[in-house]
């Protein structure tokens, strides 16, 4: 029997239409608008003035923070401005802005496809250059990879699963890379383990990419410590906890780190950025963005250099039809709709997503039935019919507190679930706001 | 230049809404609505038009004119809560039953409290207990003045329960009473005495494998009722098998099947989870039994989910789900 999760989750249709589409080379675009919050944490510190010549992998911030992350210059050419820019939601962060002018490498990067196996660095060297850089989590969260293959002292790493699970709909930029850099991604792996100091390895993959099962299978044969593992189809497998689960059969305790299972848990696109970064000397520069939707006349998969304005992407894709009612910065069930066009890509995007009204329409809310369905699908095991009407009724923080509001990955099941069309998650993150305030406010023990 | 939506995710949503799952509880239950009609008449038919015409109308007045709130009965669950109460009714009752059995679900069982999702008891069940203490002879008699199309004889009587109810009180001994009475495949195909709902089991259990098979409703509460009744009804059966049924007849006989099947498991008034709805099947089977063993009444299904029903805000507070990290070791 196929492995997968074991509380709740939901069955959206899947829709990868993009996923026969191999990975282009996005053409050279003419500015370069690089955010300076890339990764989760504080934002990094630009260290270049506006007329200064930069080359491409060139570091442009340092990391202002424990938490924090360099970022590099996607493109060669002359910074232009340091200034606040909009991002996809439309606040305002520091960007570095850069007018393209050639594509000159920095020295010591290998851009060749020679496949380079040997990993002759220590664990030590291999998170620095990791750290060096800039690669961040690409699943979606942006964490800092270096700080992840670093577990607190206490706990003990047992094993590194490499997520390929893709369990949004729509996307297929690890589909794409798993099928066509499959010995990347698990020199990757074996270099992360190398780090963690663990001899065993997964990666695990949804049933329906067979095709990435396939790639990925024969590419493994070379590395006896990686095992790919076939998961049912179900979403959100692809969420850390949920993964864990379904593979080592270990439940993350409530408030508790992943790594408490023993488990690190990094993206296929993670694992590739960090055999580039550890084996090519290349920073994180560029990652594989999946355009894609129903409405568009061609599905693609393009590499793309970081800080190209999404609008610049979706004209090159062929324009944002008529019909298309909302664009998506990320998957259906997770990913956030974009308010604003021309803001620039960022390390973790890894698709953009047109939807026509009709795809996309919320349904007029109705009374609750008490169906349970959120329940059910909750893959957390919370009541999230309960946690909706604790909102409601206004001041009953303690009671969501205690109904585990903190435990929501927000992951979207309940809402999609639910037939009476009720928003529930939007309810959820609002409480959860909420709550936190107040637990902040308190004394500290 | 488009004009996009923004908002938050989920920016997709399931098929499902309470109007396609009401559609499918109606369409569930229309074998055991064709078979009643074929076994009892058109007098079935027009019980079954009369109870759903009122309870629909009943709930667009009702919200219209009176709480002046938006209209709903498009979502279907007050056309299920006719269909329900019209099998809950004999088949030869009279048309006005029907009427007043709605205004009981309806204007007092689920708009009374708030409407759809807010009521604590089932509405139709409110409505068949309702009629069953205010006209017990009506409906407790089973004339039903022989059946359509020759597929039934016709039969006038008391319910194969309330024939072993009557003949219990009156000293005889179980094998006396169903000497010359129904057989278990009688049953099983066409129950000849019993509510229109009531006649068949074999139609109600095509309509539970569609709501399974739809993911309408888990087969949880349904089976825990019937391995209750069955486990129970056994021990005193083996007890002594002259005072009291055998399992067989007392999983089939009643309207245990349609209770479990569709009255029990009515979403407003079961228990959300699991560990909850198990506790509730138990309840509701161990009241069944015991009504139907020691209770006045010769059924107990209706009183069992009632009182059941009674225990469902608890059950939610107290049975919680299988948290994510709590697992077993």
């Amino acid at each position: 029997m196929k492995k997968t999760f074991r509380i709740g989750g939901v069955h959206p249709h899947d829709n990868k239409i993009s996923a026969e589409a191999a990975i282009e080379i996005f053409p050279a675009i003419e500015t370069a608008y690089v955010s300076m919050a890339q990764h989760l944490g504080a934002p990094a510190t630009p260290i270049v003035a506006v007329g200064d010549k930069v080359k491409v992998g060139q570091v442009i911030a340092e990391p202002a923070g424990f938490i924090s992350g360099y970022v590099h210059s996607p493109v060669s050419g002359t910074v232009k401005s340091v200034a606040p820019r909009a991002d996809i939601a439309g606040n305002l962060v520091p960007h570095v802005e850069i007018t393209v002018e050639g594509d000159e490498w920095m020295e010591g990067i290998d851009t060749s496809d020679t496949l380079v196996k040997e990993i002759p660095y220590t664990p030590e060297e291999i998170i620095e250059k990791v750290k060096r850089a800039g690669v961040v989590g690409l699943g979606g969260a942006s964490f800092p990879t270096h700080v992840k293959l670093a577990p607190p002292k206490d706990k003990k790493a047992e094993c590194l699963i490499l997520n390929g699970t893709e369990c949004e709909p729509y996307l297929t930029s690890d589909d794409r890379i798993m099928r066509e850099r499959p010995q990347e991604i698990l020199i990757g792996g074996a270099i992360m383990m190398k780090a963690l100091g663990v001899t065993r390895g997964y990666v695990g993959i949804e049933e329906n990419k067979p095709a990435a099962i396939a790639s990925m299978t024969e590419a493994a044969k070379a590395f006896p410590q990686i095992e790919v593992i076939t998961l049912k189809k179900r979403y959100p497998q692809g969420g850390e906890k949920q993964l864990i689960d379904a593979v080592i059969r270990r439940q993350v305790p409530s408030g508790g780190l992943p790594i408490e299972t023993g488990a690190v848990v990094q993206n296929v696109g993670t694992s590739l950025a960090v055999y580039e970064a550890v084996q090519k000397n290349k920073p994180l520069i560029d990652n594989v963005i999946t355009v894609t939707g129903s409405c568009l006349p061609v599905q693609h998969n393009y590499k793309v250099r970081i800080g190209t304005p999404m609008s610049k992407i979706l004209e090159v894709a062929g324009g944002l039809p008529e019909k298309a009612a909302k664009v998506i910065s990320g998957g259906p069930m997770m990913g956030r709709a974009i308010a604003n066009l021309d803001a620039a890509t960022v390390k973790a995007n890894g698709a953009i997503l047109v939807l026509t009204e009709e795809e996309t329409r919320r349904r007029p809310e109705s009374a609750c039935i008490r169906c349970s369905k959120c329940a059910s699908a909750c893959p957390m095991g919370l009541e999230p019919w309960l946690l909706n009407k604790l909102s409601r009724a206004g001041g009953r923080h303690e009671e969501l507190e205690k109904e585990r509001v903190f435990d929501c990955i927000e992951c979207g099941c309940c809402s999609f679930t639910c037939p009476a069309g009720i928003p529930l998650l939007d309810l959820i993150r609002i409480s959860k706001a909420e709550v936190m305030k107040i637990m902040r406010s308190r004394p500290k023990k | 230049m488009n004009k996009l939506i923004v908002s938050p995710s989920p920016h997709a949503h399931g098929r499902e809404s309470t109007q396609s799952i009401m559609r499918d509880v109606l369409i569930a239950l229309t074998p055991a609505m064709l078979v009643s009609i074929l076994a009892s008449g058109w007098s079935v038919l027009a019980l079954i038009c009369v109870s759903v015409v009122a309870c629909v109308l009943l709930e667009f007045l009702i919200q219209k004119y009176w709480l002046k709130v938006p209209v709903t009965v498009t979502d279907l669950s007050a056309a299920v809560t006719g269909c329900l109460l019209a099998l809950n009714l004999p088949p030869n009752a009279p048309w006005w039953i029907a009427l007043i059995g709605a205004i009981v679900a309806i204007g007092v069982a689920k708009m009374t409290f708030g409407g759809l999702g807010q009521n604590i008891f089932n509405p139709a069940l409110v409505g068949r207990v309702f009629l069953l203490v205010s006209f017990p002879v009506i409906m407790t008699s089973w004339d039903d003045g022989g059946s359509m199309f020759g597929l039934v004889d016709a039969f006038s009587g008391a319910t194969p329960l309330g024939a072993v109810k009557e003949g219990l009180k009156n000293g005889m001994t179980l094998s006396q009473i169903t000497a010359d009475d129904l057989t278990f495949s009688q049953q099983f195909f066409f129950n000849a005495g019993g509510s229109a709902g009531e006649l068949s089991a074999i139609a109600l259990i095509l309509g539970f494998i569609y709501l399974l098979c739809r993911r309408v409703i888990k087969a949880t509460i349904p089976v825990t009722i019937l391995c209750t009744v069955f486990v129970v009804s056994g021990i005193f059966w083996l007890a002594n098998p002259e005072k009291f049924t055998n399992p067989v007849f007392n999983i089939f006989s009643g309207g245990l099947l349609l209770g479990a099947i569709f009255m029990a498991t009515d979403y407003v008034t079961s228990p959300m989870t699991t560990k909850g709805q198990i506790i509730f099947g138990i309840g509701i089977g161990l009241i069944t039994v015991f009504v139907r063993y020691f209770g006045s009444y010769p059924e107990g299904v209706s009183f069992a989910i009632l009182i059941m029903n009674c225990a469902v805000p608890l059950l939610n507070k107290y049975c919680k789900p299988r948290r994510f990290g709590e697992v077993k070791k």
